[in-house]
């Protein structure tokens, strides 16, 4: 496609806004060809004992546009799940990620299944991102048996076996030393794989998360600690839990880098770049500077301590759903109205994926109508 | 404030105790003074605000005690005592029990809360061999008798494998410290303020079930209540009953049932797990012959097992029938299937008339 010499050009200039030629008038499939494209991410990366990567990414339509579904149907599914706890058909903890998206998906463009990884408890989109599906999400939530814990783990403990998904873990900051131990058992079957192992800003502050540092980093374990910085512990500010929020630096001897996790295509690069790191140099750790837009839990509502302004002022400015959408369109890889029809399409998954999830295994009241 | 009683002894458990209670208030809770109805949480919040007055080496500190704390146990003392008395901690047990004990053996008062029982296992550590033995190991030079450790636990209907944890027995496992739980707004208070001024550390597990569930007419001056002294909370003669906490409550329901059936019941609540109070059990058996030990914890070397061994030890030639337990299942605490997981009060049922029926 014509496509790729301009967009080469438009790449010198740092706005991803600068739209194409519009005497190209050649239409492209909704999903989208792998034309090369490259892009810039919002900001450069900043690094801690190491050289940042550019901040070019390369990608492509087909790429943008599965960014755009994946994270669209992450919003909607998250949304729905909201809906679904508040309608008492979830109970327990719900620790959504709608926000966070980028992430999920970033990291997954950049890495295989064979990699690990391995997170805390607001790991519905990650479950999603490394293949699980709508009806293992919901049935897992709702504690029904088609769930991908069986429905025994519910919202905090989802796990993909086959595609390397360790899931899913309640106490905080116990998943870092565990996810270290993976990277060990990969160096060890030699098989240039990584492990991604996420923690959140409240689970910096643990002792566990430095003694898997020191052990990856004496052993050369090619292990990616991702902080997921989304500002607020629970509802405790960064900077009033830590001494140094930030959180890239704090390996000390390990190398870091700080990534704008609202950036999907940041968020690959960054990735791709510490997987290269971590195969040849051992840890790294990536700070993904990124927020949450509902409270901790669906027990929060996530207004006592930051303000709504901020809130809305972070979704007007860095959405990493409108993100994408500008940069597609802004590339004339699709039109407003196919966006909007994925976003339907992907509506009308999520709420196929609850009805069938419904029909599954025993609902609380049946449980309890069978008690000793 | 001199909470070693000269005359006090130590026991066996390395434990200092003080000959009788130590009371600053005239009366002990059960009657005289203003009493209001308030829930668990409120009572704990006032045992809070009465140790901080009369104690200005008092602290409270946590993850969000500041703003009230998620279960608001802590509401109103960082705007009372100052940040420098009552603030947050970040996120990290280890750190903050044994930030704790660095407190306590300065000789202060350092009342630290742990978010959720749960979470309590990377303090394990500093509690078992640091608070624990350091009376002990320095030949009674140090001690951190001033540190009280609060944790909500147990079952909360929905809590799932990590909000609903009771590992109160890990604990009573460990010479040094005690370990204390109430049943009611009005013991929370008096045994919480007990645990506070108890020249000894100590772990008071809190039932979260009950922060907003239980009510009760609780006074509201400065008392206490007596640590190691189990009550009998309900007289009967044909069984003795024992347990903790929220489970009570269960249990007296069951108790409620078996009277029905002409089952007279007896029902115990330890208060204090360790040092547990042997002789009030043990005179209770030696008047039903049967006994039957209730906890939500797992089964399987729960804190019923050292009551069931000890009761033998000192009871067996009494005993009509096997130590009965009725516990938590062997399995990490479901989130779906917690109905089934729970000591129900149909299972305690059947375990009374099997006892009884033996």
């Amino acid at each position: 496609m014509a496509l790729s010499h301009l967009a080469a050009s438009a790449s010198r200039s740092s706005s991803l806004l600068k739209p194409l030629s519009s005497a190209l008038s050649l239409r492209r499939s909704i999903s989208g060809d792998n034309s090369p494209l490259t892009v810039e991410t919002s900001v450069p990366f900043t690094s801690h004992q190491c050289e940042a990567p550019s901040r070019s990414v390369e990608t492509n339509p087909k790429e943008l546009l599965t960014f755009f579904r994946d994270m669209a149907l992450m919003r909607r599914m998250e949304i729905a799940a909201d809906s679904l706890y508040k309608a008492k058909l979830i109970r327990g903890f719900c620790h959504l990620y709608d926000g966070q998206e980028a992430v999920a998906v970033g990291m997954e463009a950049a890495i295989t299944k064979k990699d690990c990884i391995i997170t805390a408890y607001r790991d519905h989109c990650t479950f999603v991102s490394r293949g699980g599906t709508l009806l293992e999400v919901f049935a897992e939530l709702m504690g029904r048996q088609a769930g991908c814990s069986k429905g025994k783990g519910g919202s905090m403990h989802f796990y993909k076996k086959d595609s390397n998904f360790y899931g899913g873990h309640g106490i905080v900051g116990a998943q870092v030393p565990l996810g270290c131990g993976l990277a060990f058992a990969q160096k060890y079957s030699k098989d240039e794989t990584v492990t991604f192992a996420l923690y959140g800003d409240g689970a910096a502050n643990q002792g566990q998360l430095f003694e898997a540092l020191n052990i990856s980093a004496l052993w050369d374990l090619p292990a990616i600690l991702v902080c997921e910085n989304n500002h607020y512990g629970m509802g405790t500010a960064e900077w009033r839990a830590a001494k140094s929020p930030a959180y890239y630096k704090r390996g000390d001897y390990v190398p870091g880098l700080k990534v704008d996790g609202m950036d999907a295509l940041a968020v690959k690069q960054a990735c791709k770049f510490a997987k290269e790191h971590a195969l040849k140099n051992g840890p790294i750790i990536l700070e993904m500077d990124t927020y949450r837009y509902h409270g901790h839990s669906m027990s929060d509502p996530g207004s006592s301590y930051r303000t709504r302004d901020e809130i809305s002022g972070v979704r007007q400015e860095r959405d990493p759903i409108e993100r994408i959408r500008k940069l597609i369109l802004s590339h004339d890889l699709a039109t407003e109205k196919e966006l909007k029809d994925v976003e339907k399409e992907v509506r009308k998954e999520v709420d196929d994926a609850i009805a069938q999830a419904k029909s599954f295994g025993a609902d609380r009241k049946e449980v309890r109508a069978t008690l000793p | 404030m001199g909470f070693r009683n000269i005359i006090g002894r130590r026991l066996g458990l390395g434990l200092v105790r003080r000959r009788k209670p130590f009371s600053t208030a005239t009366c002990d809770g059960d009657g005289n003074g203003n009493a209001k109805s308030i829930n668990l949480y409120s009572a704990i919040n006032q045992a809070l605000h009465i140790a901080l007055e009369t104690d200005n080496r008092a602290f409270v500190f946590g993850e969000d005690v500041s703003f009230g704390g998620v279960f608001r146990c802590t509401t109103g003392l960082a705007d009372r005592f100052g940040k420098a008395r009552v603030f947050n901690t970040p996120l990290c047990e280890q750190g903050i029990v044994g930030f704790g004990i660095g407190l306590a053996a300065m000789g202060n008062r350092a009342i630290a809360e742990i978010q959720f029982a749960d979470y309590i296992y990377p303090a394990f550590d500093q509690i078992v061999n640091e608070a624990a033995k350091f009376r002990y190991r320095s030949g009674n030079q140090f001690n951190c008798g001033g540190l009280t450790i609060r944790a909500p636990y147990g079952a909360v209907g929905h809590g799932g494998h990590y909000h609903s944890q009771s590992p109160e027995a890990f604990f009573c496992h460990v010479p040094g410290i005690k370990v204390v739980i109430p049943r009611s707004p009005r013991q929370a208070k008096g045994l919480l303020l007990s645990c506070i001024r108890d020249p000894n550390p100590v772990v008071f597990f809190e039932p979260k079930w009950l922060y907003r569930l239980a009510v009760e007419e609780v006074p509201e001056h400065d008392y206490m209540l007596p640590l190691s002294e189990a009550e009998v909370i309900r007289q009967g003669s044909d069984i003795t009953l024992v347990g903790w906490g929220a489970q009570l409550s269960v249990m007296e329901q069951a108790c409620n049932e078996a009277e029905k059936d002409g089952i007279s019941c007896e029902l115990i609540d330890l208060k204090t797990l360790l040092p547990w109070d042997k002789e009030t059990v043990e005179a209770s058996v030696r008047k039903t012959g049967r006994v039957l030990i209730s906890h939500e914890a797992p089964v399987t070397g729960g804190f019923g097992a050292e009551i069931s061994a000890s009761i033998v030890e000192r009871c067996f030639l009494r005993l009509e029938a096997p130590v009965a337990r009725v516990c938590g299942l062997d399995t990490p605490f479901p989130l779906v299937f917690e109905p089934f997981y729970m000591p129900t009060k149909n299972k305690i049922l059947d375990a009374i008339k099997a006892t009884v029926n033996y």
